[in-house]
């Protein structure tokens, strides 16, 4: 603010803010012309290439998932041949044996453990992030560095005692002993996610809700989730995407009945031999529900954070 | 509706050891219109939001109608607030915005529908019902923001400087809407804001806030008149009132080589503080351009052209004081003179304002 004992005057100002005329704009000469137009044919040749970098390196990552979910449809013995069947007829054999032999289980599993502890992450990293953007409290550096500092750790270092934790409890084997575990690894990153999106929810949106009558639970309820809606899709989705795809944990701490879906895809790496048609099938039957969730989240992460409330 | 008082009522950031407001003590009567004025960090937005309830109150109490507000939750205290930033809800359309607080107190559809439309009548948003805020100009954010406030008939309004996110035509133009709806729903509302024009031009009283002190609490000419002390004589009135410090002789100060006669009584207090200077203060309306000799010599630093009048900047030629003092004198005519050029300044009408040199307060009256 400008100087406290003179403060501007807003009758001083407006006469002279509607005196000033306005700007006459020149138009551009010819000669102006060409060299914008030269500039610009030459900016679109650099595009080009750029345009074209971005197709063959986009292409190279996309060509072995093309090439994954191709082999699923095919029969082994078109699987191996050089050069490569591009023409072939698409049979569902593969799939129809991936699932017979047990893999249904796995992915069933791997669902249950998904779902359970991203609605756990969410149950307590919604309150979490809240109190940590918009309630601010004593400490908030200090408790929001002891979150991450838990992702510091690499998870070998702790199997060991984990997995003796897990044995003497007793929930060997058991899909809610991944649940446990999948919740506290995602916390940490829910937490951060959604903490980035509630600080950019304006304070006063909760103070104008407690004015108006609104409990704080009903104001969180109707004014704060709506707007943060998108960002717990985004949160949720990553927590999906990393319990769904968790490895390490599920291949030490299960065997039979709590086996998820990425452990039972090294089966068919290791226990048969090298199937590729059906090891593609079990590849793409494992990676499609993360793809489906992506395509659900996308539509909600789209709309954004539209915000109107400030000024 | 309703009366409010503060009686010594202070607020204490935590980790601060002086408080944002420090013994605030006003009565505000039924349907005034209150002016919390001061420069940013006087603790007026403070003051506001104990009332408010969005801060809580450490010492002293506020009281509505008699009633100690001290742990009332907000939401329970029947007051209406209009924020900086208008604080609408996004998610919602006007009319949900509007209707809030009406769907919180339980108010069946059809009698919160024609509230809100009745309100939307009243500010002319009855096009934009179903629009979302992030639709509207901001203009038309203010005016949601108002009839979210007025659709609930509150016992107060609260409004934390409504105007400052708006260009200064539409400012001028909402200040005297403002001013005319609250006339005419006679409710008990506290302003806020930095702008001393605002304040003059609206409030019945106006509260002169510094440091969390209050300075002054009275009507918007007795504020301009008789200012309490140079602070309040230096914030409110633009440009500024002239302050200079001047050294005292028998019968007044001597200001640049001449000497401005003071009242008897202001002489007589002077002499009764044993003091030998004094700070002066002259409106810049009070001083009119003249000839050299004929007053104050001065060299002209700076013309203002405003079209209707011009202010004169222009600095002392003879110097008693030690440090340069400059003046403003408010001429009607465009060409009061060149740059550079000596002319004099002439008190022309009303009294000179004294204060004390050290303190700052107002010496006689």
């Amino acid at each position: 603010m400008s100087d406290p004992a003179r403060p501007t005057s807003t009758a001083a100002e407006t006469p002279r803010k509607s005196a000033s005329t306005e700007a006459v704009v020149p138009r551009p000469s010819t000669e102006n012309v060409h060299r914008r137009r030269r500039a610009h044919r030459k900016h679109r040749g650099v595009g080009m290439i750029w345009s074209a970098l971005a197709w063959i390196v986009g292409l190279g990552f996309f060509f072995p998932v093309l090439w994954m979910v191709l082999t699923a449809f095919k029969h082994e013995r078109e699987a191996y041949t050089d050069p490569p069947t591009l023409l072939f007829t698409p049979t569902l054999d593969q799939f129809q044996a991936v699932l017979g032999s047990g893999m249904g289980l796995t992915l069933l599993n791997s669902a249950f453990a998904t779902a359970v502890s991203t609605a756990c992450v969410l149950a307590l990293g919604i309150p979490a992030a809240f109190a940590l953007s918009l309630r601010p409290v004593k400490r908030t550096q200090d408790v929001l560095f002891f979150f991450i500092s838990t992702k510091m750790l690499p998870i070998v270092a702790v199997i060991i005692p984990l997995y003796v934790i897990v044995n003497e409890i007793g929930m060997l084997d058991n899909i809610w002993a991944l649940i446990v575990l999948y919740t506290a690894m995602n916390l940490p990153i829910a937490i951060w996610m959604m903490r980035s999106f509630f600080l950019e929810v304006p304070p006063e949106l909760l103070e104008a809700a407690s004015m108006d009558g609104a409990s704080l639970a009903t104001a969180v309820r109707r004014v704060i989730l709506p707007l943060v809606s998108p960002g717990i899709a985004a949160t949720a989705l990553i927590c999906v995407i990393f319990s769904w795809n968790e490895f390490f944990f599920a291949v030490n701490l299960t065997a039979v009945r709590a086996q998820t879906a990425p452990v039972s895809l090294v089966g068919f790496i290791t226990g048969e031999g090298l199937f590729w048609a059906r090891l593609s099938a079990a590849s793409t039957l494992a990676a499609l529900p993360v793809v489906i969730a992506g395509w659900i989240a996308q539509n909600k992460l789209v709309r954004g954070l539209s915000f109107g409330a400030i000024k | 509706m309703a009366e409010i008082a503060y009686k010594s009522a202070s607020c204490i950031y935590e980790g601060t050891d002086t408080p944002a407001v420090d013994r605030l003590t006003l009565e505000i009567e039924d349907g005034e219109f209150v002016v919390l004025v001061g420069p940013s960090g006087s603790g007026k937005s403070t003051a506001l939001r104990m009332l408010a309830g969005l801060e809580d109150i450490d010492e002293g109490t506020i009281t509505i109608n008699g009633t100690d507000m001290v742990g009332v939750p907000s939401k329970d205290r029947d007051i209406a607030m209009v924020f900086q930033n208008y604080a609408l809800y996004p998610n919602m359309t006007v009319a949900e915005n509007m209707g809030f607080a009406l769907k919180m107190r339980g108010l069946a559809k059809d009698e919160r529908r024609r509230k809100v439309e009745r309100a939307a009548q009243l500010l002319d948003l009855t096009e934009m019902l179903d629009r979302k805020p992030a639709k509207l100009s901001g203009g038309q954010r203010q005016r949601v923001a108002m009839g979210r406030a007025i659709v609930r008939e509150p016992q107060v309004f609260c409004m934390d400087e409504p105007l400052s996110n708006l260009d200064a035509k539409l400012r001028v133009q909402t200040r005297t809407q403002i001013a005319a709806l609250q006339r005419r729903l006679g409710a008990t509302t506290v302003y806020v804001t930095h702008d001393q024009v605002e304040a003059m031009t609206m409030g019945d009283r106006v509260a002169v806030l510094k440091d969390g002190l209050l300075q002054q609490f009275a009507t918007p000419t007795e504020l301009y008149d008789s200012p309490v002390n140079a602070f309040v004589a230096g914030f409110i009135g633009s440009p500024a009132m002239n302050l200079v410090s001047a050294p005292v002789t028998s019968e007044g100060v001597k200001l640049g080589g001449t000497t401005l006669p003071l009242e008897r009584d202001q002489l007589a207090e002077l002499h009764e503080h044993g003091l030998t200077s004094a700070t002066v203060g002259l409106r810049p309306e009070q001083l009119e351009v003249a000839h050299p000799g004929e007053g104050v010599d001065v060299r002209i630093d700076l013309v203002e052209e405003l079209g209707s009048d011009s202010y004169v900047h222009a600095h002392l030629t003879a110097d008693d004081t030690g440090e340069p003092a400059t003046l403003v004198a408010r001429s009607h005519s465009r060409t009061p003179g060149r740059l550079g050029e000596t002319i004099a300044f002439r008190k022309s009408h009303g009294p000179v304002h004294v204060f004390h040199p050290e303190t700052g307060q107002r010496l006689a009256a």
